[in-house]
């Protein structure tokens, strides 16, 4: 199944390749625009990169609602059944969490409804080497939930990914969540 | 002439600030003052980019997050604002070739840009206020965090900088559509119709023979219509800025106010959608508007496909009004109906629309060849290189399914924000002050090639690598406005600290050269009082 470390790298080779084209492009613009001579260019160039701009535009989420898995998910959470609910309650800073540690089973749908008694908060999940399996805002006085479903066993990291004043900076809970029984399904 | 003679009295002496016009000395001070405030950006860019590396004793961590806040405004208000302001109130009755409707009117937007910042910096650096630029409620009125009394400070001075706002949109409009002593009467309406597009439009459905022309110049409309977005989100701040001050002197006076009085979602939408006016709006727009006078003052030919450049700034306009909820692609309680089209689709169009103004000025360009490769096109190519990189990499993360693993990450600060403002936006303003410089001065010469040379390269290369080190510590879950203080994106934050201080070199290199060019003795004449009438703009050659 695809997750976000794949996106992510995805997004970074497409991103850097453009990046490397159009540095490039540039380069060589400056270097011309010094040399040769003046010539009209065709407006029918101009209405070929419009149409090149709003295809690009457009195609970009088309293709990512049909490639991220969690895409569909979010946008009609109301279709799914989640196989676990979670009820996370935000105050004071502090995550309050329904148990010590939440477990996963492989594959199993979760829902993390997450409220907040006072400030905007931010809600991730973070894997052992920092990087983010996902994350939404915990806005108070609003149902705040996240579908996701889990493929790979790993324990994850709370954290909130929302300043909300000094005090919030450390608002981590270490290695609280962990997905397993993934390894089982892969040898069936 | 030696260092020391050159310093007081400027290159070759060529500058002499009693020939200057009240208009030219008005100018120089925006720039000279936007140039200070961004230094200041630039220090505080490098005490966080430290502070990430390593927390140092002598910043506290509460310290921080006040200067993090007080950053991105100064760098907005402080610098930008004073340096668009002060071209623009010059540049209008240049291009319209009539008198300023109130030079009165424009110096206090000067002072009141210069005093607010001041005020809201100081307040901030004082108290340590720090609900950041974002304000989301109730932060900015927690005080179990921060002090009521230097909340309200900061809060004063951003709604001062807003009322000098005020000052300039009434100015350029009043500039735009009224007719001085001794003229015939100017067609104020039909003036103001194609200022802001209207006559554009009707032209759209009119024939061929039955089109009006258009009454102002291209980069005349782009000010109008970014003036218009200017408008609504100094509305929307000030608006803002009251609500927050009546919690705050509630505190202040002993009464506890309900933060629940204000809906977080609401307050959210509502803020975002005045905030976007200046980001995804006049900025986008003025931006244009500048590429467009660029680009047909260093080839002397008319722009490239002009009624449509002119359409879609109009088009932009509209653009602006509609893109405010890619912010909240995160919030689950925000309707999908918005995610989708507002966020989505809508933000989709700022591609096209900054598209076609990238593609339009390269033609332009290009059509002139062979250009010399001064500072201005040189600046202005890097400022289009910036928004190149920058704006893709904002429609990337304006996706439901990236921006569950890019909000809030360094990657939206970095690649997007960070490259758009230093090298799209700020290459751009360096292009338009290395071009207006002569005209502004009376042709006083640059002191040197070589400073202005490293100017580019540091600030070109640092812009583009802090961005770049930023974005690949946020793909790999790097959070802002956060902390680590284990190091554990240690690699990436001492490379942007690098290319920070490339930047701090290259903004170095510019205001020694600038000072060099004029003098010390010519920076203090900038601040003199003009003899002459603030109605000529010029003086006679």
């Amino acid at each position: 199944m695809i997750d976000s470390t794949m996106v992510l790298k995805g997004q970074t080779i497409a991103y850097t390749f453009y990046c490397i084209v159009i540095i490039l492009l540039m380069v060589w613009f400056a270097l011309r625009v010094t040399r040769g001579e003046s010539k009209l260019i065709k407006p029918a160039l101009f209405y070929s990169w419009v149409g090149f701009l709003t295809i690009l535009g457009v195609s970009l989420h088309i293709i990512t609602y049909n490639t991220i898995p969690w895409s569909p998910m979010d946008l009609h959470r109301g279709n799914y059944e989640p196989d676990k609910t979670f009820k996370i309650t935000v105050e004071d800073h502090k995550f309050i969490l329904p148990s010590e540690k939440l477990i996963i089973d492989c594959n199993d749908i979760v829902l993390f409804d997450v409220t907040s008694n006072d400030l905007t908060y931010g809600f991730g999940l973070f894997r052992q080497d920092n990087s983010m399996l996902f994350q939404m805002q915990v806005i108070p006085g609003h149902r705040n939930d996240i579908l996701w479903q889990f493929s790979k066993s790993g324990v994850y990291t709370i954290r909130s990914t929302e300043y909300s004043g000094p005090k919030g900076v450390f608002m981590i809970e270490k290695d609280v969540v962990e997905v397993i029984g993934c390894e089982e399904l892969t040898e069936q | 002439m030696s260092f020391i003679q050159t310093l007081i009295n400027g290159e070759q002496g060529l500058f002499k600030s009693i020939t200057l016009t009240p208009m030219q000395k008005l100018t120089l001070r925006f720039v000279v003052v936007g140039l200070i405030y961004f230094g200041f950006v630039v220090i505080e860019g490098m005490l966080m980019r430290i502070y990430e590396i390593t927390p140092v004793a002598f910043i506290k961590q509460n310290q921080f997050f006040a200067i993090m806040t007080a950053h991105p405004l100064v760098g907005i208000f402080g610098s930008t604002y004073s340096i668009v302001c002060g071209a623009f109130l010059f540049l209008v009755p240049f291009l319209m070739k009539k008198p300023i409707w109130s030079f009165k009117l424009a110096n206090w937007t000067f002072i009141m840009i210069t005093a607010g910042t001041f005020i809201f910096w100081s307040a901030g650096f004082i108290s340590h206020y720090a609900p950041l630029y974002t304000l989301y409620w109730p932060l900015p009125a927690d005080f179990n965090q921060f002090s009521p009394v230097g909340g309200a400070v900061f809060i004063l001075g951003i709604a001062i900088v807003m009322v000098g706002t005020i000052f300039f949109i009434i100015n350029i409009f009043g500039t735009i559509i009224y007719t001085p002593q001794g003229w015939e009467k100017q067609p104020a309406g039909a003036l103001l119709a194609s200022a802001i597009g209207y006559s554009g439009a009707e032209n759209l459905f009119r024939k061929k023979e039955k089109r009006k022309e258009h009454l102002v110049s291209l980069p005349v409309a782009a000010i109008a219509r970014g003036t218009i977005d200017m408008t609504f989100n100094t509305s929307v701040i000030l608006f803002t800025g009251v609500l927050i001050l009546v919690y705050m002197v509630a505190a202040i006076l002993g009464f506890d106010l309900k933060e629940t009085a204000i809906d977080a979602l609401l307050y959210k939408n509502w803020f975002w959608w005045g905030l976007d006016l200046i980001a995804d709006g006049l900025v986008l727009i003025f931006v244009a508007g500048t590429w467009y006078l660029l680009a047909t003052l260093i080839t002397g030919k008319p722009l490239f496909m002009q009624n449509i450049a002119r359409a879609a700034l109009l088009l932009e306009l509209i653009v602006s009004w509609t893109v405010w909820s890619h912010h909240l692609l995160s919030d689950q309680a925000q309707p999908g109906i918005l995610k989708v089209l507002s966020g989505e689709f809508v933000t989709a169009f700022e591609l096209i629309t900054q598209g076609l103004a990238f593609f339009i000025t390269l033609v332009t360009l290009w059509s002139a060849r062979p250009l010399k490769m001064t500072n201005e096109l040189k600046f202005l190519l890097g400022g289009l290189l910036g928004f190149a990189l920058a704006v893709p990499a904002g429609i990337m993360q304006a996706d439901v399914g990236l921006n569950r693993i890019l909000h809030n990450t360094q990657w939206v600060v970095g690649p997007h924000v960070h490259v758009a403002v230093l090298v799209g936006l700020t290459m751009t303003l360096y292009a338009a002050v290395y071009i207006l410089f002569p005209i502004l001065t009376n042709g006083a010469k640059l002191y040197s090639q070589k400073l202005a040379n490293i100017h580019f390269w540091c600030h070109l290369t640092g812009g583009i690598g802090m961005g770049a080190f930023m974005g690949m510590a946020g793909l790999q879950g790097m959070l802002r406005r956060s902390l680590y203080i284990e190091g554990e994106f240690n690699i990436y934050m001492i490379l942007a600290g690098i290319c920070g201080g490339l930047l701090l070199i290259g903004f170095l290199s510019f205001f020694i050269n600038i000072v060099m060019s004029v003098g010390l003795q010519g920076v203090i004449g900038i601040f003199r009082p003009s003899k002459m009438d603030p109605k000529v703009l010029l003086p006679a050659k």
